[in-house]
């Protein structure tokens, strides 16, 4: 991480500078839309996974998720300033204002589908908090020391889930290189930065994602070759939802999520 | 195992164990109608907890909020757990989960009749903490107590987290009557649909449980369906006052001299034809698990295949 161009005093957080600071809440509600997003997805598995022990498992990463999510948009209403809760920000921002990468929203598909999507997260998730976690930002370093630990955990699990589909049976090779072939071309979106994200990284205060990338590619040649499957060739990297451009997944996903506040508004539940 | 009265029967002396409150453990000896009456009485309990999970995880996705969507999502995951622990109590009575889970899925096997109701509002999920987990605890409560081992340890475990779902639950529906009128009207309306089914889940009448006699003289069950029915509704009848919500009984009335309340009669012919399959997901609740067991069937397949491979690579290794 390059060297911050700010004071320590304009690193705590209520003394940013208010451009940056609304800067920062866009990339605090990214980070925030992404865990909600993919805990959402990883919550539909719930009663319906392949053996008790994974359905739990599944969950387990879904709350994990969901509890980073929280943590984040508290910290983001706080950044904004402007009184919105943590609900406010989930359940009252229309598909085009949510910041997830397009990767988290696709659908659970079958196992094969959310164990390429969850390794494809994880192993960005997991060098993501260990910057994030080293960085200038207080509240954002203290997340991540959390989450740091949990991420440590999904990474195993889809890793050791990904090596045993790719070097199981027959079958599950083909269902894991059809899901390969479905998803990989939406984890470039993961370290592409935004305009917003190339700003904040060039004043040293959220992680490079350039500084990720060596990391991330030793871990998924490792993991790959143990599954015995070849490095798919870099695909066309699919971006947008960091944006706001999403995949037509998102709105139903966001249907269903925010339907009770939707329904009725301004209600405590 | 310790032996009370060297010169009896073992069905005698079994009987003398129970009667004297010691703990039947796997490798003790039992009755073959004790053991069946156990395997049948765990796997339907744990087989309610794996069905409970649906009603349920219907409304995770559409929790309210934030806070709720973890607590429910967190509540559904325990009763997962419950699943788990269930599950390995009836294991130690000889049979597998295989098996257990193949005679849920050809219908042999029970669950809890609650579960085929729907969940249909979020209120169903304060009346489902509330009033469902409140009759389970008393139904589950005592067996913690219950002559075999496994199964008084695994709930008591089950029991302590399902106190703290009731109180969730109970929490719902205090928010949603404390909330707008509409939020009330939504807490009123799930209240009359789980009310006469939350009454159900005691079993038929005395008169008409054959198992109850046998089961409490094994100290499987401690108090019959009728006593824990009274119990239940002792207990929910001043809750539901408390919140402002009125029971759907017109025959709900405290009576001085038996010092509980009066109530009306279940419909009985409602509770066996869900029993029987006729309730209105009985048929989707099966459906998602038979799914779920067998699209997952490859994953556990490879799972298997892996291990062995790498089984047989590491003894190559060597």
């Amino acid at each position: 991480m390059a060297t911050p161009d700010l004071s320590p005093a304009q690193l705590a957080a209520p003394t940013y500078p208010a451009e940056l600071r609304s800067q920062l809440f866009q990339y605090v509600v990214q980070l925030a839309d992404t865990s909600l997003i993919l805990a959402h997805r990883l919550s539909e598995w719930c009663g319906h996974g392949p053996v008790l022990e994974q359905d739990l498992a599944l969950s387990n990463i879904a709350l994990d998720l969901l509890g980073e999510a929280r943590s984040y948009y508290q910290y983001a209403a706080e950044l904004e300033g402007r009184g919105r809760t943590e609900d406010d920000l989930a359940y009252l921002r229309s598909a085009v204002e949510y910041r997830n990468p397009l990767l988290v929203e696709q659908p659970n598909g079958d196992f094969a589908y959310t164990i390429v999507r969850q390794f494809l997260f994880d192993n960005f998730h997991y060098q993501l908090l260990k910057e994030l976690k080293a960085g200038p930002d207080a509240r954002l370093a203290a997340i991540a020391e959390k989450s740091l630990k949990e991420a440590a955990y999904h990474l195993k699990w889809s890793s050791e889930w990904l090596i045993r589909l790719g070097d199981g049976t027959p079958e599950s090779r083909r269902r894991l290189d059809k899901a390969i072939a479905a998803l990989w071309r939406f984890a470039g979106e993961l370290t592409t930065p935004t305009p917003g994200e190339s700003h904040l990284q060039e004043l040293g205060l959220v992680p490079d994602y350039a500084a990720l990338l060596p990391a991330m590619q030793a871990h998924v040649a490792h993991v790959l070759a143990e599954a015995t499957v070849p490095l798919p060739t870099a695909p066309v990297a699919q971006l947008g939802g960091k944006t706001g451009r999403h995949s037509e997944h998102l709105g139903y996903l966001l249907a269903e999520l925010q339907y009770l506040q939707r329904t009725y508004p301004g209600l405590t539940w | 195992m310790e032996t009370l009265a060297p010169d009896l029967s073992p069905e005698a002396q079994f009987q003398a164990r129970i009667d004297a409150d010691i703990r039947i453990e796997p490798k003790d000896w039992m009755p073959e109608a004790y053991r069946k009456t156990l395997i049948r009485q765990i796997s339907q309990h744990a087989h309610s907890e794996l069905v409970g999970m649906l009603p349920e995880g219907n409304w995770i996705t559409r929790a309210p909020s934030l806070k709720r969507k973890a607590i429910l999502l967190a509540k559904v995951q325990d009763e997962a757990g419950h699943g788990l622990y269930l599950y390995s109590a009836a294991e130690t009575l000889g049979t597998s989960r295989d098996q257990m889970l193949a005679d849920l899925h050809s219908g042999k096997a029970k669950y809890s009749s609650i579960f085929n109701y729907p969940t249909l509002s979020w209120a169903d999920m304060g009346c489902v903490g509330w009033l469902v987990d409140g009759a389970a605890i008393l139904n589950q409560v005592p067996l913690c107590r219950t002559s075999y081992g496994p199964y008084a340890r695994a709930m008591v475990r089950v029991c302590k987290e399902e106190s703290f779902h009731q109180r969730q639950g109970f929490e719902i529906m205090q928010t949603l009557c404390e909330g707008a009128p509409v939020q009330k009207e939504m807490a009123q309306e799930a209240l009359n649909r789980w009310w006469w089914p939350t009454l159900m889940m005691f079993g038929p009448k005395d008169a008409d449980s054959p198992n109850t006699e046998q089961s409490m003289k094994w100290r499987i069950k401690r108090f019959t369906n009728d006593e824990l029915r009274q119990k239940f509704v002792d207990m929910m009848v001043p809750q539901a006052e408390f919140l402002g919500l009125k029971v759907p009984d017109d025959k709900v009335q405290w009576n001085e001299e038996r010092q509980a309340y009066d109530f009306g009669e279940v419909d009985w012919e409602e509770f066996w034809n869900v029993v029987k399959g006729n309730g209105l997901c009985n048929h989707e609740r099966l459906q998602a698990r038979v799914q779920a067991h067998e699209e997952g069937a490859w994953v556990r397949e490879a799972a298997l295949a892996h291990a062995a491979k790498r089984k047989e690579r590491a003894a190559v290794a060597a």
